[in-house]
C-alpha cells in the first residue's frame, strides 16, 4: 500500500469510529492539541487511559464480587472512569457508565453485574480500535508521511 | 481608583521595553486523575502558562506552604496566578481546597476555579458563594482556559501598570518638574 491510500485508510477509519459513536468529539480535541512539539500527546493519554481503565475494571470487579458489595466503594470507581473516558472522547464507555451509576445509585447488584460486563465490552472495543489506529499512524510516520488532519463532513 | 488608572494604561502599553514585560501567568492545576492531569497541563502549555500540576489538594496545600505542620515562611516568592481543581477528589475535596485557600492571607486573593464533570447547579451555587472564581464542565476546552487567561491578563496588565505608575510618581517626585501636573490628574 502507498503513503496515499495508507492516509486515505486512515482518515475513513478514523471517520468511522465517530460514525459508530465509539469516539466523540473530544478525541478531536486531544488531536487539536498535539503538534510537532508534542508529537505523542493523543497516544500518551490514551495510554494513560488504558493503564487508569485497566486498573479501576480490576477493582470494580473485586468490588461486585464481594458477599456484601460496599457501593461507596464502587460508585467512584465507576464515577473516575466515566470521567477519563469523557476526557477522551470514549463515548461508548462514558455513556455505559452513566447506565451502571444510575444502578450503583439504586443499590441494584445484579443490574450491576450487568453494568460491568457492559462497560467491559465497550472498553474492550475501543482499545481495540484506538490500538489499530495508533498502528495505522505509525505505518504512515515509517513511510516518512505525515498523519492527515481528521475531515468530519457530517 | 481603577478609573484613574486606566487613561494611563495605553501610554504604558506603547512602551513595555522600558520596564520589561509581565511573566506568563503560573497556574497550579490539582486533579486525582492522570487523564485529566494530562489534559489540563497541555490545556495550559498550548495557553502559554506555566504550569505546576499535583494530584491531591493536600500536595496544593502542601505547595502552598499551608500544609498542616507548615508555616508560610519563604513561600512569600511563590507567584500563583490561578489554581484549578477538580471537584470530586478523594481525602480533600475541590470545595473544602477552595476555602481553605480563601482562608490563608497569603493565597484569598489568587483566583480559584473549580472544574467538574457533573453539572449539579447546588454544586455550583456553592463553590461560587464561597468565593470560586468559574466553574468550569469537564471535559475543559481550550476556549475556556484562553478565556480564562485573558481575563486574569487584563487583571495582571492592570497591576503591573499600577506598580509602573507607582515607580513613576517616586521618580517624578525626586524630578518635581511635571510633578504638579500628575498630582491634578490623580
Amino acid at each position: 500500500m502507498d503513503l496515499v491510500q495508507m492516509q486515505k485508510s486512515l482518515q475513513d477509519y478514523t471517520k468511522s469510529l465517530f460514525l459508530e459513536g465509539i469516539l466523540d468529539g473530544q478525541f478531536l480535541q486531544l488531536q487539536q492539541l498535539q503538534d510537532e512539539s508534542n508529537p505523542d500527546f493523543v497516544s500518551q493519554v490514551v495510554t494513560l487511559f488504558f493503564q487508569d481503565s485497566d486498573r479501576i475494571l480490576n477493582d470494580l470487579s473485586l468490588s461486585l464480587d464481594q458477599q456484601v458489595v460496599d457501593f461507596k466503594k464502587v460508585d467512584p470507581h465507576v464515577h473516575q472512569l466515566k470521567g477519563s473516558s469523557s476526557s477522551i472522547g470514549a463515548q461508548r464507555v462514558k455513556n455505559a457508565c452513566v447506565v451502571f451509576r444510575n444502578f450503583c445509585e439504586q443499590q441494584n447488584v445484579e443490574a450491576c453485574h450487568r453494568c460491568l460486563q457492559q462497560v467491559k465490552q465497550e472498553y474492550y472495543l475501543v482499545k481495540n480500535r484506538l490500538e489499530t489506529l495508533f498502528k495505522l499512524e505509525q505505518q504512515i510516520v515509517a513511510s516518512g508521511g505525515m498523519i492527515p488532519a481528521v475531515e468530519l463532513g457530517f | 481608583m481603577a478609573e484613574v488608572l486606566l487613561p494611563r494604561k495605553m501610554e504604558i502599553a506603547n512602551d513595555p521595553s522600558k520596564f520589561g514585560s509581565p511573566d506568563p501567568l503560573h497556574v497550579l492545576a490539582v486533579d486525582d486523575s492522570h487523564v485529566d492531569r494530562k489534559f489540563i497541563e497541555r490545556l495550559l502549555r498550548v495557553s502559554s502558562c506555566k504550569v505546576t500540576v499535583v494530584d491531591s489538594a493536600t500536595r496544593a496545600l502542601q505547595y502552598l506552604g499551608l500544609g498542616v505542620e507548615e508555616k508560610s515562611v519563604g513561600f512569600e516568592d511563590l507567584k500563583v496566578n490561578l489554581i484549578m481543581t477538580d471537584y470530586s477528589m478523594p481525602g480533600m475535596t475541590g470545595y473544602e481546597l477552595l476555602k481553605k485557600i480563601k482562608e490563608s492571607s497569603a493565597f484569598r486573593q489568587v483566583p480559584v476555579v473549580i472544574m467538574s464533570s457533573e453539572n449539579i447547579l447546588p454544586r455550583i451555587d456553592r463553590c461560587l458563594e464561597e468565593g470560586a472564581e468559574d466553574f468550569l464542565l469537564k471535559p475543559v476546552k481550550l476556549s475556556d482556559v484562553k478565556r480564562l487567561r485573558d481575563s486574569l491578563m487584563k487583571v495582571e496588565d492592570l497591576s503591573f501598570t499600577k506598580s509602573i505608575q507607582k515607580r513613576e510618581l517616586e521618580t517624578e517626585n525626586a524630578y518635581p518638574v511635571h510633578s504638579q501636573l500628575k498630582r491634578a490628574k490623580i
